[in-house]
C-alpha cells in the first residue's frame, strides 16, 4: 500500500463566558426553562434591533491577542443567509469580509518536538437556538434560550497531521481560553465544538486532497476517533480508485461511522452582505494596548514559572496549572505557609482528592487558601498529626471552618503531657507481650507497629516522632 | 456586458429563497429582477476607482452595550404570537438535518 499523509484543519466554535448575549441583554446563564431568555432581538422579531455587547469585542481581542494574530482596526458585521427554524431570523449575524482577528499561531506539543499551528482566523457570531424534535407529535421544538449567545469561531491553517497534533491543538486553545477568561469550553456541554476538515494526500504530494467536513464531535475521544475513522474511509477510497466527495459527514460516535449530510453540489450559497443595523467596530491602539496590559499570566508561562521558582517538576507544574482557579489558590496558599513545596504536596494529594470525590468542577473549590496555610504551619509545628491535619482539612474544603480553633474545640492538639504519652506507651506494651519481646529482642520493624498503638490510645493526639522516642526510652529502661 | 435572468437563475433564486412560484409569477418575477439588474448595470458604468465599497450609511462607530442583564422572563409574552406552541416552545414542522 502507498503512504498517505493525513492533513487536517479546525473550526472551533467557543462560546464566550459573558453574562448577556451578544446583541440585547437577555442572560447566557445555562439550563434554565426554555425560551425563558428570550427577547425581541433573540427571538428575531421584526423591526427590533441588535446593540454588540462590548464585553464580546474585548473577548474575542483577548482571545486573538493570546494567540498572536493581527487585529483589524475596523471591523464588521455580515448576515449569512439561511432557514432552519433554529434561526428565527433566516440569518445569523457573524463576520465574513473583516473579521476581527487574522493571521496568529499557537504552538503546540508533538513528539518530534514544537510546531507551529496558524490560526487563518477568529470572528465573533450569535448561536442559535435549539431545536428538539418531538415523537409523539412528529413536531419539532424550538427554544431560543441559546438564540444570541456569543461566540468566537477560530478557524485554524489546515496544519496539523494526526489526531495528536489535532488533541494537542485543542488542549493549547483550551488552557488559553480559560486562563483569559473568554470561556469555559467544556466540549460535552457544547461551549467548545470542533468541525474537523480532513483530506489525505500520497506522502510526499504538495497538492491537498479533496477534503470532507466532519461534525458533531463533543469530546476528545469522538475527535479522536472520527479522524481515525475518516482518514481510514479515504485511503480505502484513493485505494479503489473512487473519488473522495467534498461534502459535510456527521459523526455517530456510537457506531464509529460518520455519514454523509450534505454534498457540494447542494452546498449551501449563504449569500453574505453587510449587516445595516450594526454600524462597524473600530479598535483603536489604545483599546488593543488596554486589552494586552490585562492578559493575566497564561499556562505556558505559569508552568516553567513553578517549576523554576516553587522546585517543582514539570509533572507537578503540570497538574498545579491544570485549572487557572486551582493554580490561584495554590499560588495564595503557597505565599501565606511560606513553603510552595508542602502547599503542593497538598494540592497534589488531598485537595485533588476532595475534589474528585465530591464530584467539583476546579472552579467550585472555594476554600480559603490562608485556612489550608494555617493548617500547614500547625503540623509543621507539631501541633496536629498529620492523620488529624487531613481530617481538619476535609472540614476546610466542604464548610471553609477556620482550622485553629477546630483543632482547639474538638481536642485535636497533639498532646505535650509527657505522663500521659507514657501511660499511653506502657499500656499499649503491656496489652501486646509479643511484639514487645521481639522488640526487646532488637527487632526494629516492630516499632511501626507500637506507634500505630499508642497513636491509637491517644486518638491521634500525638506526634508520632515523640511516640518512637518515649518507645524507645521504655523499652531500653526494661 | 448585459446579464440575462434566465430559468436557470430563477431557480436557484428560487431554492435559496426557498419559494414556489406558479407560472404565472414566475414570468412576473424574472421581469422584476430584470429590471433590477438593468439598474445595477446602469451604475456600473460610474468609474468607482479607488473609492471605497460603502456597507454603512451613517457615520457611526462604536454603538455598544455594557454587559448587564437587563431582559426579565417574558416568555408568555414572546410565545404570544405563536402559531402553535407546546411546553414553552416554538412548534414548528419537523425539522431534522
Amino acid at each position: 500500500m502507498k503512504q498517505y499523509e493525513t492533513v487536517i484543519g479546525l473550526e472551533v466554535h467557543v462560546e464566550l463566558a459573558t453574562r448577556t448575549k451578544i446583541f440585547c441583554g437577555c442572560s447566557t446563564a445555562f439550563g434554565g426553562e426554555p425560551n425563558t431568555h428570550t427577547c425581541p432581538v433573540c427571538a428575531g422579531l421584526p423591526g427590533s434591533l441588535p446593540v454588540l455587547n462590548k464585553k464580546v469585542v474585548e473577548f474575542a481581542l483577548a482571545a486573538g491577542l493570546a494567540a498572536h494574530c493581527e487585529i483589524h482596526r475596523l471591523t464588521k458585521f455580515d448576515r449569512k443567509n439561511y432557514f432552519y427554524p433554529d434561526n428565527p431570523q433566516n440569518y445569523q449575524i457573524s463576520q465574513l469580509y473583516v473579521p476581527i482577528c487574522h493571521d496568529g499561531w499557537l504552538e503546540i506539543e508533538t513528539g518530534a518536538g514544537k510546531k507551529k499551528i496558524r490560526i487563518h482566523e477568529m470572528h465573533m457570531e450569535e448561536d442559535a437556538g435549539k431545536l428538539i424534535h418531538d415523537e409523539w407529535e412528529d413536531c419539532s421544538l424550538v427554544d431560543y434560550n441559546r438564540s444570541g449567545v456569543p461566540l468566537i469561531e477560530i478557524v485554524s491553517e489546515p496544519d496539523m497531521r494526526s489526531a495528536e497534533e489535532v488533541i494537542a491543538y485543542l488542549e493549547k486553545l483550551r488552557y488559553t481560553l480559560q486562563y483569559l477568561g473568554v470561556s469555559d469550553c467544556k466540549l460535552q456541554e457544547g461551549s467548545m465544538r470542533a468541525d474537523v476538515n480532513l483530506s489525505v494526500r500520497e506522502a510526499g504530494s504538495r497538492e491537498l486532497g479533496t477534503r470532507t467536513e466532519m461534525k458533531n464531535l463533543n469530546s476528545f475521544k469522538a475527535i479522536s476517533r472520527a479522524i481515525e475513522g475518516e482518514r481510514r474511509r479515504q485511503i480505502e477510497l484513493l485505494e479503489a480508485e473512487k473519488p473522495v466527495q467534498q461534502e459535510t459527514r456527521r459523526w455517530d460516535d456510537n457506531k464509529e461511522y460518520s455519514y454523509a449530510m450534505r454534498s457540494k453540489e447542494d452546498a449551501k450559497d449563504y449569500r453574505y452582505f453587510p449587516d445595516p443595523d450594526l454600524p462597524p467596530v473600530e479598535i483603536s491602539e489604545d483599546w488593543i494596548r488596554d486589552i494586552r496590559s490585562r492578559q493575566p499570566e497564561l499556562r505556558d508561562e505559569k508552568m516553567p514559572r513553578y517549576q523554576a521558582e516553587y522546585r517543582l517538576s514539570a509533572y507537578e507544574a503540570g497538574i498545579l496549572t491544570d485549572s487557572r482557579h486551582l493554580a490561584g489558590l495554590f499560588e495564595e496558599t503557597a505565599k501565606a505557609c511560606k513553603s510552595p513545596k508542602k502547599a503542593a504536596n497538598w494540592f497534589l494529594g488531598e485537595v485533588l482528592r476532595l475534589q474528585k470525590e465530591d464530584g467539583l468542577d476546579p472552579e467550585q473549590v472555594c476554600f480559603l487558601p490562608e485556612y489550608l496555610a494555617a493548617l500547614i504551619q500547625s503540623l509543621d509545628d507539631g501541633k496536629i498529626s498529620a492523620q488529624n491535619a487531613k481530617l481538619v482539612f476535609e472540614k476546610v474544603f466542604r464548610e471553609n471552618i477556620e482550622p485553629l480553633a477546630y483543632i482547639e474545640e474538638h481536642g485535636l492538639k497533639i498532646v505535650e503531657d509527657s505522663g500521659a504519652l507514657e501511660a499511653a506507651v506502657r499500656e499499649a506494651l503491656a496489652a501486646n507481650p509479643g511484639p514487645f519481646s521481639e522488640l526487646k529482642g532488637g527487632k526494629e520493624k516492630v516499632y511501626g507497629f507500637f506507634v500505630g498503638q499508642v497513636m491509637q490510645r491517644m486518638k491521634g493526639k500525638a506526634n508520632p516522632a515523640g511516640v518512637r522516642q518515649m518507645l524507645e526510652k521504655i523499652v531500653k529502661e526494661s | 456586458m448585459t446579464h440575462i435572468i434566465d430559468d436557470e437563475i430563477l431557480d436557484n433564486v428560487c431554492t435559496l429563497a426557498q419559494l414556489n412560484l406558479s407560472p404565472k409569477e414566475r414570468e412576473g418575477a424574472k421581469a422584476e429582477m430584470q429590471k433590477m439588474l438593468d439598474f445595477v448595470e446602469k451604475l456600473e458604468e460610474l468609474d468607482t476607482e479607488g473609492v471605497e465599497p460603502m456597507s454603512h450609511v451613517f457615520p457611526l462607530r462604536n454603538v455598544f452595550r455594557e454587559d448587564e442583564v437587563r431582559n426579565g422572563d417574558r416568555r408568555e409574552e414572546m410565545l404570544a404570537n405563536a402559531p402553535k406552541k407546546k411546553d414553552g416552545q416554538f412548534q414548528v414542522p419537523k425539522t431534522v438535518e
